[in-house]
């Protein structure tokens, strides 16, 4: 009888090149892609060495953490920044490695426009000097961050050295209510496990709720496996997969695309397979949700109140939380509905995405943003903007009284200048709520796009729902 | 690399748990293309006030643990972004060991690739060092590769894991590149047959 594997181990095996007792193994890297911020070193790295990019072909080159968001034809005020940037149009012509650069009407972030461009498939192996590169498991594809030196190691051997991650299967079942999204369902997996729950795991999401997600919300729940610990999360190949491919640049064609299509649809969990651990959410219990402290771990349903560390007996969780709550300026027992906000950013290769943006923009239609508050719409791509642009989303969120923006990382990361002052409080769709990641001594809660258009329109947390039932 | 040999330590305590990258080294300080002069930037938002003066309060500014090689952090050390430039700070400053309860996948990998040691002890033995520090900031700790063992300054040792090909890499200085590269065959085979 053949031994029923999960869909990650199906992946790993075909991957496999070699592997010595004792040694991790050699697992192949089908797509490399790379950025400005993680990569100038690697190459240095081969220069000293003289080493060649092994398979040119199989990396993809963009630029999007430090790029700014403002008209293209405006230099680039920063000149670190601008260095970077240069130097990866350096490299990428010295090896041969095709970029996606600052004139490339498919630049975006890295995670948007692989799977945009088709680059992104099922069963392949996905490395990205990035931690967010588990977005690329909703194809089905084994996609992890990996570091500056695992960069040169992929673009000198097309190779890593891994050692085997444990699995972990993340069943949500039944239909998720109105108001209620992608996000918050990995928003309530993270409040459930912590930042540390998937540590040495890869993640499998499976359920009838995963399964009805579109690819876009499943690349949103796979993005945020990594705030769980788990350098990577997998959703299985099925039709919704095979649609979203079909006529994409790099996707196959003609018989090719048949035959990938059969090969792709085998890949699931076999039954009788089993997981070294696995937890089952119900989406029908779920609400929205949103963060309270500093890591994507500290979240709560929308109307609820925020904890107090005296509630938690192990001393070090109880510093931490006491910690969080200092830095954000929040009270235990302290509900967040209602409480003012100075900034809402939309944007992040979590939420950036078409149907992210046509979310806001339906709340936000006829609508305006309450005096004071900045919102910053930043689309994932250009390609992205483009179709917002087509569909006049665009003047929605700029009659509403937002800021439209070219495509790039902005205030997920904050290199680019986009950026909240000290002190001030952001509603944002991005991925991560940790000291300063806005902007040093910014204080961000992460949410939906739903949610964050709703607090937009009122200047203060507001449970979307409020909004959509009038 | 050069070889890790081993050595003997004050410790800086910082028993903060889930410490992120971003606070180890945040973003603003990435646009770099080398790997110089990160130390610097350690934890720089806990470490400077805004206009660049030390916060004397926070740990690492305080004179007695300039010469410390030894960081003693709260669990899930180094969540987050996969940015090795936490590392190269981290060994910028001159660390070179991080003893926690437990570490985030991708900082580990990283730390090792740049002969900074992640030594994940039991919460009892982290507990007893952390005891230790309060009664005397000057204790020393010995870390050793080679035995798998830190030694807590009463002479008891505690013994840490570490997978057996990082420690051949680290205690012979072998770098994983060149270990990568001798499999130029087999990588050639798997190409000729992989789709
Ligand atoms: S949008 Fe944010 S999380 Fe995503 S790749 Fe850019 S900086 Fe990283």
């Amino acid at each position: 009888m053949i031994q029923p594997k999960t869909l990650f181990e199906k992946v790993w095996e075909s991957h496999l090149v070699a592997q010595e007792p004792g040694s991790p193994a050699i697992l192949y890297v089908d797509l490399h892609l790379i950025h400005e911020v993680t990569s100038p070193q690697a190459f240095t790295g081969l220069r000293q060495r003289r080493l060649n990019v092994r398979r040119p072909g199989k990396t993809v080159a963009t630029m999007d953490h430090s790029i700014p968001t403002h008209h293209p034809s405006l230099p680039i005020a920063d000149p670190l920044a601008a260095k970077q940037i240069r130097q990866l149009e350096a490299n990428a012509r010295e090896f041969g490695i095709r970029l996606y650069g600052m004139e490339s009407p498919n630049r975006g972030i890295v995670h948007v426009i692989g799977p945009e461009l088709g680059l992104t498939q099922p069963g392949m192996t996905i490395v990205c000097g990035d931690s967010h590169t588990s977005t690329h498991g909703a194809f089905g594809a084994l996609a992890f961050g990996i570091g500056t030196s695992e960069v040169e190691h992929v673009l000198a051997t097309q190779c890593l050295l891994q050692r085997k991650p444990r699995t972990f299967e993340v069943r949500v079942e039944g239909s998720l209510s109105p108001g209620v999204s992608a996000k918050d369902i990995i928003l309530a997996l993270l409040a459930k496990i912590g930042v540390g729950g998937g540590t040495g795991h890869v993640f499998e999401y499976t359920g009838s709720a995963i399964r009805s997600l579109s690819m876009e919300e499943r690349m949103t729940v796979c993005n945020m496996s990594i705030e769980g610990g788990a350098r990577a999360g997998m959703v299985a190949p099925d039709e919704t997969t095979v649609a979203y491919l079909a006529g994409r640049e790099y996707a196959p064609s003609g018989d090719a695309w048949e035959m990938s299509v059969q090969r792709w649809m085998k890949l699931r969990t076999d039954d009788g397979a089993t997981y070294d651990k696995s937890i089952t959410l119900d989406a029908g219990a779920l609400a929205p949700m949103i963060t309270y402290g500093t890591n994507p771990g500290m979240g709560m349903s929308i109307t609820g109140r925020v904890p107090d560390p005296d509630a938690f007996s192990d001393a070090s969780q109880k510093l931490a939380l006491k910690k969080s709550l200092t830095y954000m300026g929040l009270r235990p027992g302290e509900p967040l509905l209602g409480k003012v906000i100075d900034v809402v950013f939309i944007g992040s290769c979590t939420n950036s995405r078409i149907s992210d943006l046509r979310q806001a923009a339906a709340l936000l239609k006829g609508r305006t943003v309450a005096s004071g508050v900045r919102v910053l719409v930043v689309p994932g791509s250009q390609e992205v903007k483009r179709q917002a642009e087509s569909e006049g989303l665009h003047r929605i969120f700029k009659e509403a009284g937002a800021d439209w923006r070219e495509a790039g990382c902005s205030m997920c990361i904050a290199m680019n200048g986009d950026q909240l002052e000290p002190g001030q409080y952001a509603v944002s769709t991005s991925n991560r709520n940790f000291e300063g990641r806005q902007g040093k001594g910014g204080r961000t809660f992460l949410t939906s796009p739903l949610t964050a258009a709703a607090t937009a329109i009122t200047g203060r947390i507001t449970d979307v729902r409020t909004l959509i039932t009038h | 690399m050069s070889q890790y040999s081993a050595f003997q330590s004050i410790v800086a305590p910082l028993l903060v748990n889930d410490i992120d990258t971003d606070q180890i080294i945040p973003a603003r300080f990435l646009k770099a293309t080398d790997k110089k002069g990160m130390g610097d930037h350690l934890f720089a938002d806990w470490r400077y006030q805004p206009d660049g003066s030390p916060k004397p309060e926070f740990v690492l500014n305080n004179a007695l643990y300039r010469q410390a090689r030894i960081l003693l952090a709260g669990e899930n050390f180094g969540c987050g972004s996969s940015r090795e430039h936490a590392p190269w700070a981290l060994c910028g400053f001159g660390f070179r060991a991080v003893i926690s309860t437990s570490f985030a996948d991708i900082f580990k990998s990283n730390a090792l690739k740049n002969g900074l040691l992640p030594v994940e002890v039991s919460a009892d033995a982290h507990w007893k060092l952390v005891r230790f520090l309060e009664a005397d900031a000057n204790a020393q700790v010995i870390v050793d590769l080679e035995s798998q063992t830190v030694t807590l300054p009463d002479g008891s040792r505690e013994s840490f894991p570490i997978d057996s090909f990082s420690k051949y890499c680290l205690l012979n200085g072998v770098d994983e590149l060149g270990y990568l590269m001798r499999f130029e065959g087999a990588i050639r085979d798997f190409e000729s047959t992989h789709s």
